[in-house]
């Protein structure tokens, strides 16, 4: 494997796992949002999310070759081989915590994959392009309920603010840029995840400004999820995600 | 606190290739945008090129059944109601 083809299956695997586990924490809500149409909703958005990890994790394993799959990929590895973004792992909490974890990571997304579109890999930008779509509407339906409540009651309002205050920590990691980013950003494939930044915070501004919310201080930030090191709630999430398929190795289903 | 009101609305559907807006069910939502997502996510299953209505129940006027005779009967037996006793002229097509 080239050092170019080792990058660019990181970057992939990146790009599958913060999907995958944010889809696992949706799919924790299934039958126990507020209302029935919630319910619906979040699970819609889990599932595209686990599309769009299926396409990137499937790209990461046809680069890693050795009869590695999408299973594998998701299923075998442990959280020091997990890249994510610290963001998506955290706990639901309450409809608060899981709409604000939302917000910010569509938003992200929706950047991101509009940016990745335009990649000199055809593989990935194929697949932003369909994602795109998708983060479309879910930066509408999470924008949308970041104004209902932060405009909403006082308690709604302070609810959804405790808990931008309680994330934001971890939203500086999304433009953090590590040398695998640098060197395939260099050559057209990647997006430098630090020229996201702006966009980003204009646009997330411009809704919490809507939403009569504050745009949280600085604070001190956790990163370290693209690299393997995660905060402690991922290796919980992986006993459970992985558990059937590590007590019966290689089966079908 | 109060709690929100989540009133009924009816859906409506034209799928792509569709001409006509067909009445598909009815959901719940607190307001007017979330009423089309909600429909939108059970309904259409994000069929590309549909349209969407949304309709609070509360706005439709409906027929009433024990109208029915009044309403709909009179015309069945009045044939002189029915143009149906011209000729259509060659020239004119589409009739």
């Amino acid at each position: 494997m080239t050092t170019t083809n080792a990058s660019l299956r990181t970057y992939a695997l990146r790009l599958g796992d913060t999907p995958l586990i944010l889809s696992h924490r949706l799919g924790e809500w299934c039958g126990h949002a507020p209302e029935l149409e919630i319910d619906m909703a979040l699970a819609n958005i889990g599932l595209d999310l686990l599309g769009q990890a299926r396409n990137f994790l499937t790209y990461a394993a046809q680069l890693s070759g050795d009869g590695v799959d999408e299973d594998s990929l998701a299923y075998t590895r442990d959280e020091l081989d997990f890249n994510n973004l610290l963001l998506a792992e955290q706990p639901n909490g309450g409809f608060n915590d899981t709409l604000v974890r939302q917000f910010l990571l569509d938003n992200y997304h929706q950047l991101l994959y509009r940016a990745l579109s335009e990649s000199r890999d055809p593989q990935l930008a194929a697949i932003a392009a369909k994602s795109l779509k998708e983060a479309d509407y879910h930066v509408r339906y999470s924008s949308g309920w970041m104004i209902r409540l932060g405009d909403g009651t006082d308690l709604s309002h302070d609810k959804v603010q405790q808990s931008l205050n309680a994330l934001w920590r971890f939203t500086d990691e999304l433009f953090n840029a590590d040398g695998v980013e640098l060197e395939l950003a260099a050559q057209g494939i990647a997006v430098d995840p630090e020229s996201l930044r702006q966009p980003w915070l204009a646009q997330v501004g411009n809704t919490l400004k809507q939403a009569t919310l504050q745009l949280p201080q600085e604070v001190p930030y956790r990163r370290g999820g693209k690299q393997g090191q995660h905060t402690e709630h991922l290796g919980f999430i992986l006993a459970e995600m992985q558990f059937l398929q590590r007590a019966y190795p290689n089966c079908n289903w | 606190m109060t709690q929100s009101h989540w009133p009924l609305y009816e859906v409506f559907i034209r799928s792509k290739q569709g001409l006509a807006h067909r009445h598909v069910g009815s959901v719940h939502a607190a307001d007017d945008q979330m009423a089309l997502e909600n429909a939108r996510d059970a309904y259409t299953r994000r069929g590309e090129g549909s349209s969407i209505w949304v309709v609070k129940s509360e706005n439709l006027v409906a027929t009433q059944p024990e109208d029915r005779e009044a309403f709909f009967d009179p015309s069945d037996d009045k044939i002189y109601r029915h143009p149906t006793f011209y000729t259509i002229p060659d020239g004119i097509k589409n009739m």
